[in-house]
């Protein structure tokens, strides 16, 4: 039980994490498909210079750097230039697998210490349960931390009301003199930020080494995690946490005695997605989800 | 600074894929140089090797049949405004379709309906997992983009649980894989001594089957103006669930055929792996092609260029098998910065004490 706590928690952080971002861009009206492109880029990037540099914060950092950076790229088509913002996002998508694939080819076959828990293991209280909860690495605390800050911003900021104001109508925000585009852009890189680190946290603390694809689909299941949060961030940490025990109960499944093959097992974040969004969408105004998710704006004026 | 055109450019509007590939090259020129890889020689392996000789053009042929199936699909959906991402999944569930009639065809027997059975189980298939989200869009208004994305990954392990279970090869060893197709379920050679069978003139026809529709019929008039101006559109009398039910049927319907042309033809039996990701390529091979069928055909043959010299490169170069992604995701960068264009011009505008 507690091997598969720890499995959780370290499985639900990456989802978490890109989920955390994608649900910032998303509020403020845009939709970056291009999510697991982001990641891989940052999975590369973080285990390249963590192994040239032998220090995970900077291969961390370097993560959150090319995930905003390859955000940028995207928001120059999809904002810049007012493109498709889905056509873009996948773009980004097939582009970051190619680029991650290509920098990544020296990279195989290197392998590097696993991040470090933040707590030393000999100062733990001597309690299973909240070793398991207590022993992890840092990242898994800033996942969860990230996600809080979140939503303190888009509730209770006024910035966060006005990134809000933007995702639901950005002709009237337009209007008030609001900063729409700079704003989105900002959103956008925050979330690239946020898969870079996602893809940090693959290459540096779940498997600590780079192999082509890494993320493994990972990128669109953050995608429908925010779908299925309702585009709400404490919601999104519990989804994340859902998400992760449904993956992983194809390995644990007959442990727990569930005896359902194991792509059902899979299949059920998309399934619960789908209905997740039938039931937001029938619901109407009454919810989180972005009015202007997706339409591209450019002010005329 | 962007300045909206007092109406679109007709010349960029053709000038644009030809300017995108052009950046795409060169842009390819200078990653490989910085990545520190001989740039000409990927270049030419990238580019020029899939043309090199009779076995390469007709392995670009093939390549292209399921983008060119795909693409013009997409091209009719794309125009009516209707954002069908989840071509993988109806490619996939097109495999699946035809993969079971070809599996549970009655053994022995001289059959030839097979094969058209398997193609149109194929298009059934599609059509159905194409179906999903427009009804979901219609009765709930949920955004077709996300749920059609989402029933891409309900395929794959549909497809997955399939082919390691009930459809397993009792004589595979264990190998995730079904049997091999009947003689009679699989697509006969159009060119001897080649791959290239049958699927092109399919994919031919169906193209201009496509473009007939689009532009010389009432309904692909309304599909047509759904996607200019949908208020007007519903104004006329077009009915926006209509237009939506009818594009995501006839997309899902055409990335369906095209799965089952491709497990038909090269794969010959159902597999975990079967390609799927052509779905998202003939989304660049739609916006290629102008959202015209017919510029579907010759956008499938650009993209198949990037399959076939990433092949190229994965044997000659020892380059690893993504990165022919590269090439697709700038070509389509670049192309939707390009169409921005069509609409917009660049305006550099001079503000006292410097440019903004």
């Amino acid at each position: 039980m507690e091997a598969f706590l720890v499995s959780m928690i370290v499985a639900a952080t990456p989802l978490l994490l890109a989920a955390t971002g994608e649900l910032v861009a998303e509020r403020s009206g845009v939709l970056n498909l291009g999510v697991e492109g982001m990641m891989l880029l940052g999975a590369v990037a973080a285990f390249a210079v963590a192994l040239s540099t032998g220090s995970s914060l900077l291969g961390i950092l370097a993560g959150a750097v090319a995930g905003a950076s390859a955000a940028a790229l995207f928001a120059l088509v999809a904002l810049g230039f007012s493109a498709n913002q889905a056509a873009s996002g996948l773009a980004l998508a097939i582009f970051g697998t190619g680029v991650s694939g290509l920098i990544g080819q020296g990279y195989v076959g290197n392998a590097i210490a696993p991040l470090a828990p933040l707590l030393p293991a000999d100062s733990l209280p001597d309690n299973g349960m909240l070793q398991v909860v207590m022993g992890r690495d840092g990242m898994v605390y800033l996942a969860l931390l990230l996600a809080i800050a979140v939503w303190y911003y888009l509730t209770r900021t006024r910035s966060g009301l006005k990134l809000r104001a933007i995702g639901d109508d950005a002709e009237s925000a337009h209007a008030v003199g609001l900063k729409v585009l700079p704003s989105r852009c900002a959103a956008v890189m925050f979330g690239g930020a946020c898969a870079g680190l996602a893809g940090a946290y693959l290459s540096l603390a779940y498997t600590p080494l780079w192999g082509e694809n890494m993320t493994a689909g990972r990128g669109w299941i953050a995608l429908a995690l925010v779908v299925f949060a309702g585009w709400g961030p404490i919601r999104v940490i519990f989804g994340a946490y859902l998400f992760a025990a449904a993956s992983l109960s194809q390995f644990y499944g007959g442990t727990l005695g569930i005896s359902i093959p194991s792509q059902f097992l899979a299949m059920t974040p998309y399934l619960a997605t789908i209905l997740a969004l039938v039931v937001i969408s029938a619901a109407g105004s009454r919810n989180n989800a972005p009015a202007m998710l997706g339409l591209p704006f450019r002010p005329t004026r | 600074m962007l300045e909206r055109r007092v109406s679109p450019s007709p010349l960029l509007a053709i000038l644009s894929p030809v300017i995108a590939v052009t950046l795409t090259i060169l842009a390819g020129f200078a990653l490989f140089a910085a990545l520190g890889k001989d740039p000409v020689k990927a270049m030419e392996i990238y580019f020029l090797s899939p043309f090199a000789d009779a076995y390469n053009r007709s392995e670009l042929l093939v390549k292209a049949i399921p983008l060119a199936l795909i693409g013009s699909g997409l091209a009719i959906c794309f125009r009516a405004g209707v954002f069908n991402i989840g071509a993988p999944g109806q490619y996939t569930l097109g495999a699946i379709f035809a993969g079971g009639v070809a599996l549970h065809a009655p053994e022995g027997a001289e059959m030839v309906w097979l094969l058209p059975l398997c193609l149109a189980a194929g298009f059934v298939g599609g059509m159905l997992w194409g179906w999903i989200p427009a009804i979901l869009r219609i009765a709930s208004g949920a955004n077709i983009i996300l749920v059609s994305l989402m029933l891409t990954y309900v395929a794959g392990l549909l497809l997955d649980w399939l082919v390691r279970g009930p459809w397993a090869d009792p004589l595979g060893r264990g190998f995730p894989q079904t049997a091999r197709f009947p003689e009679g379920a699989l697509m006969p050679i159009l060119l001897p001594g080649t791959r290239l069978h049958w699927g092109l003139v399919i994919a031919v026809v169906a193209a201009l089957a496509l473009a007939w529709m689009l532009y010389r019929t009432r309904r692909g008039f309304g599909i047509r103006t759904m996607g200019l101006a949908p208020k007007a559109a519903i104004f006329a009398g077009f009915s926006e669930a209509k237009t939506i039910t009818a594009v995501m049927l006839i997309s899902g319907g055409l990335a369906g055929l095209a799965g089952a042309v491709e497990v038909t033809s090269t794969i010959r039996q159902l597999q975990p792996e079967i390609a799927a990701g052509y779905g998202f390529a003939a989304i660049i091979v739609a916006f290629l092609g102008r959202l015209n069928p017919l510029g579907s055909l010759v956008a499938a043959l650009a993209l198949a260029v990037t399959y076939i010299g990433g092949e190229n490169a994965q044997i000659l170069l020892k380059l690893p098998k993504n990165a022919a992604f590269v090439f697709q995701g700038m070509l389509l960068f670049f192309l939707l910065a390009c169409d921005t264009l069509i609409h917009y011009r660049i305006r550099v505008r001079r503000v006292a004490g410097g440019s903004a």
